[in-house]
């Protein structure tokens, strides 16, 4: 039997992927070069203004660092902050870097 | 990793997926906002932006529980979470009232102002893009003068924004702090020491905007950024009417080397029309108010 | 036990209030309410309620509080009249949507422009469409009782009830009132149980945008759209009549007093002519219709206890031998007709009950209803029905229209 509906008012639950996989949203992508990226250089956490500067909470502040392509929507603040330019914006459809 | 980094809480209670725009200033903010005020809380908002970013029924993409209310009642509604969780015994959850500029400056002053005489245990939040934003850019009284909207398509605003801070701090308020998701720490810090005190507590979030100011997503740390380095907004608190500065803008406040404001407005489609002597009166806005407060801040 | 006091409509409500164990009240004063949020003040301030107050801005803020109080969990009580409703408005569909069993006295006002602190019902009659359940009220033993039944009814169905009631008529005349055994009341109102609780145990966002269609949650199922949320209001309201019925049955078993449910009847069994209508102009009735009598002109009375939702079935019983109506209203649906005379002729549509139905507007802005101009206006539609007059548009009783 299928499942229904019983909310007799509107009350949602917290989902990841609110908005759907807002990555799609994206026409450029961020790609780390860890090579100039400050925490893999210094192999500590420092740095990491990309991912307090990240509006999405999409960026993992771990060594190396990693982002949630799944859900970044692509505004490019990490690559703007980022003080080493690790950080480039790449076209989607273009190979890395 | 970060929190040892940044002192922050390391909690996401915004997930990845949610419905603002790139870029946008107020998601910026609102990570922090939450990651300050943590789990024990229950945030109230109106008709805005901040609707569109919680989602659509049936899923939400903040894990803190929250409460939609009409347009002009965020405070009203904050003042029956209050009243409603004490008569229930649950006190040590923080009511958070959260509404834009439209939602504060104007249509919701008058519930605002009543909560806050009330002494009512709440901390509002105004999130100011200055304007209309979740509509599509419409003038607010929060619009600065010179600003191009889409209710003042061709002229520009020809008034200045409306001072809210001064408003609020006309209600006696034991904490009333100005903020900017280009200082996330600085942000993060003051609504800790937010939830730590009692009563009514009036935090402005200065919010920039892509879509509504004209300018690129990127940038919109950069132009957080360029608000505070011209005085446009400037950072401080006022603790039981002891006002003082925080973070960059004391910095400048004592190196005197405070921007003109012509390096912000220029990097903004809205502004595009603005005429000199507009800027001129902006600069002169905006020098004014920064006087005053570095009086107070020495006084 | 229960005891006898004189008392005004506004000190009835109060107590009702109080008796029901209302956790939290937000009202702002407007004339006639105004003495309903005093004598709140008192009881509470004085210890003999233990409830929050909040002294709101407004009544735009007042229902906002009540919404939200609700909302955790906290059984709430708000009251108001006129431009106080009328500000409200926006919330007043609000509580319905979010189905928040809200209790709210109305204290009928007429509304303006021009301005009049005087009573008519146009305030409560122009919130007919906003989901809350009408209960109107005929003398100040039936707001205190009413105000109680209406917690046990909000709470059963999800739905706000809003008492109204006469101002000044009621509101500030004294009349005697027998006050409910508290723990009587304890026991006929159970514990406030929200439907949910917004609370950090169990995160969710109340009241979110809805879009037109349906959409999945995360565990597949097809939830809601807008147009789905709001037909489950509808149903709530269409089945909320036969709690409504049970309510007052069940109130009557209780404490010995039953006020009719949906309608109440007056002499109606034999009656050729009917007068309807709601709260005082309808109890106000009772005494015209005893004078018709009198005369010999089989005359009774429908009370219509209820407006939203409408007793349809109820109306059909109770005036299925009739001859004539006369409905007496006090508020109009400009451009056409009094409301009550709408919905009692669209619940005779498609049945076999035809029978001329006349509509006076009267007692508007305070003007005096008395028995003997309703008892005028039947005499007179009872000449021009005879006369072959059976579709007269609504005439304005005791006013100069000329």
């Amino acid at each position: 039997m299928k499942k229904k509906d019983t909310n007799i008012s509107a009350m949602a639950t917290p989902a990841v992927g609110e908005a759907g996989k807002t990555g799609d949203w994206r026409d450029m992508r961020p790609v780390c070069d860890h090579s100039k990226c400050i925490p893999s250089i210094k192999k500590k956490a420092a740095c990491f203004l990309c991912w307090l500067y990240c509006p999405e909470g999409v960026i993992k502040a771990t060594i190396p660092l990693e982002i949630d392509l799944e859900y970044c929507k692509g505004c490019g603040i990490c690559a703007e902050e980022c003080p080493g330019k690790a950080i480039t914006m790449v076209n989607e459809g273009e190979k890395n870097g | 990793m970060p929190e040892n980094l940044f002192k922050v809480n390391i909690e996401e209670y915004m997930l990845p997926g949610q419905r603002a725009c790139q870029g946008c200033g107020l998601s910026l903010a609102y990570r922090y906002v939450l990651k300050a005020l943590r789990e024990n809380t229950i945030v109230t908002f109106p008709a805005c932006c901040l609707t569109v970013l919680h989602g659509l029924y049936p899923t939400t993409s903040v894990t803190i529980p929250a409460l939609n209310c009409t347009l002009a009642s965020t405070a009203a509604s904050a003042s029956g979470l209050v009243a409603g969780l004490n008569a229930v015994n649950r006190t040590d959850i923080t009511v958070v009232a959260i509404a834009g500029d439209g939602g504060t400056f104007d249509m919701g002053i008058q519930a605002l102002s009543g909560a806050a005489e009330r002494g009512t245990d709440f901390i509002y939040v105004c999130y100011d893009n200055e304007g209309y934003m979740n509509t599509g850019t419409q003038r607010s009284s929060a619009t600065p003068m010179g600003a191009l909207t889409s209710t003042t398509p061709v002229l520009t605003k020809q008034q200045p924004k409306k001072d809210m801070l001064r408003i609020m701090e006309a209600h006696d308020l034991p904490y009333l702090a100005t903020t900017s998701p280009a200082y996330p720490i600085d942000l993060y810090d003051k609504f800790v020491k937010a939830k730590r005190i009692k009563g009514a507590r009036y935090m402005q979030i200065a919010v920039p905007c892509p879509p509504g100011w004209g300018y690129a997503p990127k940038d919109t740390v950069r132009i957080g950024r360029l608000a505070v380095e011209t005085g446009i907004v400037a950072l401080f608190e006022i603790e039981d009417g002891k006002f003082r500065f925080t973070g960059r803008t004391k910095t400048l406040a004592e190196k005197g080397n405070k921007l003109p404001v012509i390096n912000y407005v220029e990097r903004q489609g809205r502004f595009r029309k603005m005429s000199i002597e507009q800027l001129r009166q902006l600069q002169r806005w905006v020098d004014t108010r920064w006087n005053e407060y570095l009086k107070r801040a020495e006084g | 036990m229960a005891e006898v006091q004189i008392m005004t409509g506004n000190q009835a409500a109060a107590l009702g209030a109080k008796l029901s164990h209302v956790q939290v009240v937000a009202a702002y004063p407007i004339t006639p309410q105004t003495s309903v949020t005093e004598m709140l003040s008192q009881l509470i301030e004085g210890g003999e309620l233990k409830a929050e107050y909040i002294r709101v801005e407004s009544e735009h803020s007042a229902l906002a509080v009540c919404i939200s109080a609700s909302t955790v969990g906290a059984r709430v009580f708000t009251s108001t009249s006129s431009q106080g409703l009328l500000y409200m408005h926006e919330q007043i569909h609000w509580a319905a949507g979010a189905r928040l069993p809200i209790v709210m006295c109305c204290i009928n006002r007429g509304v303006g422009a021009p301005w009049t602190i005087f009573n008519d019902q146009q305030d409560s009659i122009a919130q007919r469409d906003t989901g809350w359940i009408q209960i109107y009220c005929r003398d100040n033993q039936e707001i205190i009782d009413s105000i109680i039944q209406a917690y046990r009814i909000a709470e059963s169905v999800y739905v706000p009830v809003m008492i109204c009631y006469d101002g000044f008529v009621m509101s500030h005349t004294m009349m005697p009132v027998e006050i409910p055994d508290a723990a009587a009341v304890s026991d006929f109102i159970p514990p406030y149980k929200p439907h949910t609780i917004l609370s950090p145990e169990a995160p969710m966002n109340i009241n979110p945008v809805l879009f037109p269609w349906r959409r999945a949650n995360t565990e597949g199922v097809l939830c809601d759209g807008y147009m789905e949320m709001r037909y489950k209001l509808q149903k709530a309201l269409d089945e909320s009549r036969e709690v409504i019925a049970s309510t007052s049955r069940q109130f009557a078993g209780a404490f010995g007093r039953d006020h009719g449910g949906m309608l109440w009847q007056y002499k109606t069994d034999d009656a050729e002519i009917i007068l309807a209508g709601m709260g005082s102009v309808a109890s106000e009735a009772t005494m015209a219709a005893d004078m018709l009598r009198s005369e010999g002109i089989k005359a009774g009375v429908v009370g219509i206890r209820v407006f939203r939702p409408f007793p349809k079935e109820d109306v059909r019983a109770a005036f299925r031998t009739a001859k004539a109506i006369c409905v007496f209203e006090k508020g109009i649906s400009y451009g056409y007709e009094g409301a009550l005379c709408s919905e009692i002729k669209a619940a005779l549509y498609g049945t076999d009950i035809r029978l001329p139905i006349h509509n006076y507007i009267c007692g508007l802005g305070g003007r005096d209803v008395k028995a003997r101009e309703l008892a005028e206006a039947v005499r007179s539609s009872r000449d021009a029905i005879a006369a072959g007059d059976t579709e007269p548009v609504p005439k304005w009783l005791n006013c100069f229209t000329e």
